[in-house]
């Protein structure tokens, strides 16, 4: 019998502070998968952003700077600029990058910069303790809406895919889930495209992932896997929407 | 011998249950001990049905599980 199935080499052995069942494990481990397939430990530079994601540093065996809220893409393209022949991501969450840093993230995908942005949409903000955020679905309970999300008062859940695959900058612009195992392989393929197209030179490449988050849902693990299915992925389809050529290496 | 073997890490293991409702041969369940952390970890009551998938740690959060087969 050989090993099929261990931690990657490019996360540290640190245990997550994320609580029971959240995806943000399966999203850095599928993240960590895709440095080892490219052995980019040496030359990645992560950047992390403010929310649940923010103790990248802690569980990825690469550098990681710290970005202020949303700024995380420009801080992207700023360390891309100035040291060209490393692999810059960035990891945010919806509060993150939906709210504060729209005008940073489109701005930065419009310029086409080479750089990576994996996008954690749980719809809610996590840390901060659940309130609203721009991704919230409508008649979603959070602590801010606590009579559920109203279009009238609070308008529409906010698509970043969408609205970024009509720009001319991106290379690639996808929307994956891990709420279930098949989805996690689909998930693994897409990123590694991402962090290929990177390596190529292709420009900007952004990957939204729906992810739970059970405490601030008030669900079980179990019961908010079965929400992404059920209420998330009607609204925000999965798919790629907009994908350059590649050389195909996997 | 078995085809397959699942090995856990069971001080990792936050009690989600997610790689239970994944496990297709029903070999995973939690268990009745508790971690350092507090948490109801999980056990492979039937390893020997292990077909070695890998479904159970392609869903785990916390990198609990490794697979041989």
């Amino acid at each position: 019998m050989k090993q099929v199935f261990k931690r990657p080499e490019s996360m540290t052995d640190k245990p997550f502070h994320f609580c029971p069942g959240c995806h943000h494990g399966i999203v850095h481990r599928l993240v960590a998968e895709a440095l080892d397939h490219f052995t980019l430990r040496e030359k990645t530079i992560g950047v992390a952003s403010v929310g649940c994601s923010v103790f990248l540093y802690d569980y990825f065996a690469v550098d990681v700077i710290e970005a202020p809220h949303g700024r995380a893409a420009a801080v992207a393209t700023g360390t891309k600029r100035v040291l060209r022949d490393r692999i810059v991501f960035t990891y945010q969450g919806d509060g993150d990058l939906a709210a504060i840093g729209t005008a940073e993230v489109i701005h930065a995908a419009n310029r086409g910069d080479n750089i990576t942005v994996i996008f954690v949409n749980n719809s809610i903000y996590g840390m901060t303790g659940g309130q609203m955020a721009p991704t919230t679905l409508l008649g979603q309970r959070s602590t801010t809406s606590p009579y559920g999300r109203d279009n009238q008062r609070d308008g529409y859940p906010i698509k970043m895919t969408e609205m970024l695959a009509a720009l001319e900058g991106p290379s690639l612009v996808a929307r994956v889930a891990v709420n279930t195992p098949g989805n996690v392989k689909k998930a693994r393929k897409v990123i590694r495209q991402a962090f290929q197209m990177q390596i190529e030179g292709k420009g900007f490449s952004f990957v939204e992932v729906l992810s739970s988050c059970p405490t601030n849902w008030g669900m079980t693990p179990v019961e908010a896997n079965r929400r992404i299915a059920d209420e998330m992925i009607p609204y925000f389809p999965l798919g790629t929407l907009k994908q350059r050529d590649l050389v195909d290496t996997f | 011998m078995a085809k397959a073997k699942v090995e856990i890490e069971s001080e990792r293991c936050k009690g989600c249950g997610l790689c239970v409702e994944v496990c297709g041969e029903q070999v995973l369940e939690l268990g009745r001990e508790i971690n350092l952390s507090g948490y109801r970890y999980v056990v492979a009551v039937r390893p020997e049905d292990c077909v070695g998938c890998c479904r159970c740690a392609e869903m785990c959060p916390d990198t609990v599980l490794a697979v041989w087969r």
